[in-house]
């Protein structure tokens, strides 16, 4: 096989927020695995194939240690922050397995569903207060982030009192713009932490972090610089992620009005539609892992030493998974997609996940059937490629 | 049908209770089990859809003989 074109860059930033960047074309076609390059020039694999990534994100041959000197970095901010501790999603096992063991049990199905009248009184209040100030509204401000934002401060036992905080410096540990202040913003987090940490230890409240403080801290499982970063990960990605597919979800369905349509004649459609908008968003585009053995798959050699890298996006319109991908179709069996990762790595949170955007989709337009965007389309910002995928603003009145 | 699942290698991602509810569910701790009484599939097609949707393989289906 010759090769007659440069490798594509990646990351790229997405022309329409719901789809890939036409940039990477290329990249959706016959070869489930292409070369790219990265911000600092340097190659790695990209991954494009549907059964390829699946076997491949299942690989303890490819590692998440973000430490491990080598691993790609898809960002100059992201790649002075390595030397960082990060938890679960940063880490292999057995100290991932460790640490998920911690916190599973309070992110079952089951709980999901406990949660739901909980969510639902969340979503209610939020509505109730962006309506009585509106229209217009910012549904950003007013509604996909305090949502999450809400429901995982509730869960974890951290007080929403802080969110002005926590979300500012959340912002700036997922976009910059520079290293320092994501280094900045990591400082300020853990700092945070270990002072809520050190009060729930003197005063215990009810939520997931009193517990892992009364049971892991106490008992030596987790020393205090392990907790915090463990706090850390679940609350930034417990808030961010969410309040992501709420906005772009929120936008794609206004886009897509036959669609949004079928979903308010027939709620029953929800669980297929969320699976659906998850698998076109695909918000978290470009999971990233290091070779630390040789893998051989798809006919290629992945050598060790070599960085790999999944494009959610262009694996969730892999066409022979997904007939005519680029189109939202809620019949389709979206099951199998992997906007949630898939391995150890597949999101923690994915049944709370569900459970919140099922609610705050419904509730939102079953609130406000004239629920309409109060810009042109094109006119409104959203998050460039390198970072998660979402909205900056959605301006919407009714 | 028989049903096997490796708990070690379960992460309690919840897939296969999602995809298969009246056969699969969660214990206590987050882990895959099956639910009393619905050991053998009871003949749920959707079984091998949730072996497939578990994201580490901790599923093994196999049809039992006799």
């Amino acid at each position: 096989m010759t090769e007659t074109t440069a490798p594509v860059a990646f990351p790229q930033s997405r022309t329409c927020p719901y789809q890939p960047p036409a940039a990477y074309d290329p990249l959706r076609g016959e070869r489930p695995l292409t070369r790219i390059t990265l911000f600092d020039g340097r190659e790695a694999w990209l991954v494009s194939g549907h059964a390829t990534a699946r076997a491949l994100l299942a690989d303890p041959r490819l590692s998440s240690n973000r430490s491990r000197p080598g691993f790609p970095a898809p960002t100059r901010r992201f790649a002075g922050i390595t030397n960082r501790r990060t938890a679960l999603l940063g880490v292999d096992d057995p100290e991932h397995r460790t640490q998920r063991r911690m916190v599973v049990g309070d992110f079952t199905l089951k709980r999901a569903v406990e949660l739901r009248p909980q969510i639902q009184q969340i979503v209610d209040e939020r509505l109730d207060a962006m309506i009585a100030q509106g229209p217009p509204a910012d549904l950003v401000t007013t509604f996909a982030l305090p949502v999450p934002s809400m429901v995982i401060c509730a869960l974890l036992g951290v007080p929403y009192a802080d969110h002005d905080f926590f979300e500012t410096q959340s912002r700036r540990l997922l976009r910059g713009p520079e290293t320092a202040d994501v280094e900045d913003a990591r400082d300020r987090l853990e700092a945070y932490f270990g002072e809520l940490i050190d009060h729930k230890q003197q005063d215990p409240g009810t939520g997931l972090l009193d517990d892992l403080v009364h049971r892991q801290l106490r008992d030596g499982a987790l020393d205090r610089d392990g907790l915090t970063a463990l706090a850390l990960i679940l609350l930034v990605a417990g808030h961010e992620t969410t309040a992501n597919m709420i906005s772009l979800g929120t936008y794609t369905l206004l886009q897509h009005p036959e669609r949004l349509a079928e979903l308010r004649a027939d709620p029953g459609l929800l669980p297929a539609a969320v699976e659906e908008l998850m698998r076109m968003l695909s918000i978290a585009d470009g999971l990233l892992r290091l070779a630390v053995e040789d893998i051989e798959v798809a006919g290629t050699t992945i050598r060790k030493g070599d960085g790999v890298v999944f494009a959610t996006s262009v694996i969730n319109r892999d066409e022979t998974v997904y007939p005519d991908p680029d189109t939202l179709d809620w019949s389709r069996p979206a099951r199998h997609h992997v906007a949630f990762g898939f391995g150890i790595h597949q999101c923690l949170g994915q049944n709370l996940a569900r459970a919140e955007l099922e609610i705050a989709l419904h509730t939102l337009f079953d609130r406000l059937p004239t629920l309409r965007l109060a810009a042109p389309a094109e006119e409104i910002p959203f998050k460039p490629g390198d970072t998660i995928q979402g909205m900056l603003e959605l301006p919407v009145t009714w | 049908m028989h049903i096997d699942i490796d708990k070690d290698v379960c992460i309690g991602a919840g897939q296969c209770a999602l995809t298969a509810p009246d056969v699969f569910t969660q214990d206590d701790d987050g882990y895959s089990a099956l639910l009393p009484g619905r050991e053998d599939g009871s003949g749920s097609p959707l079984v091998r859809e949730a072996a497939r949707a578990c994201p580490v393989s901790a599923i093994t289906v196999s049809e039992t003989v006799g």
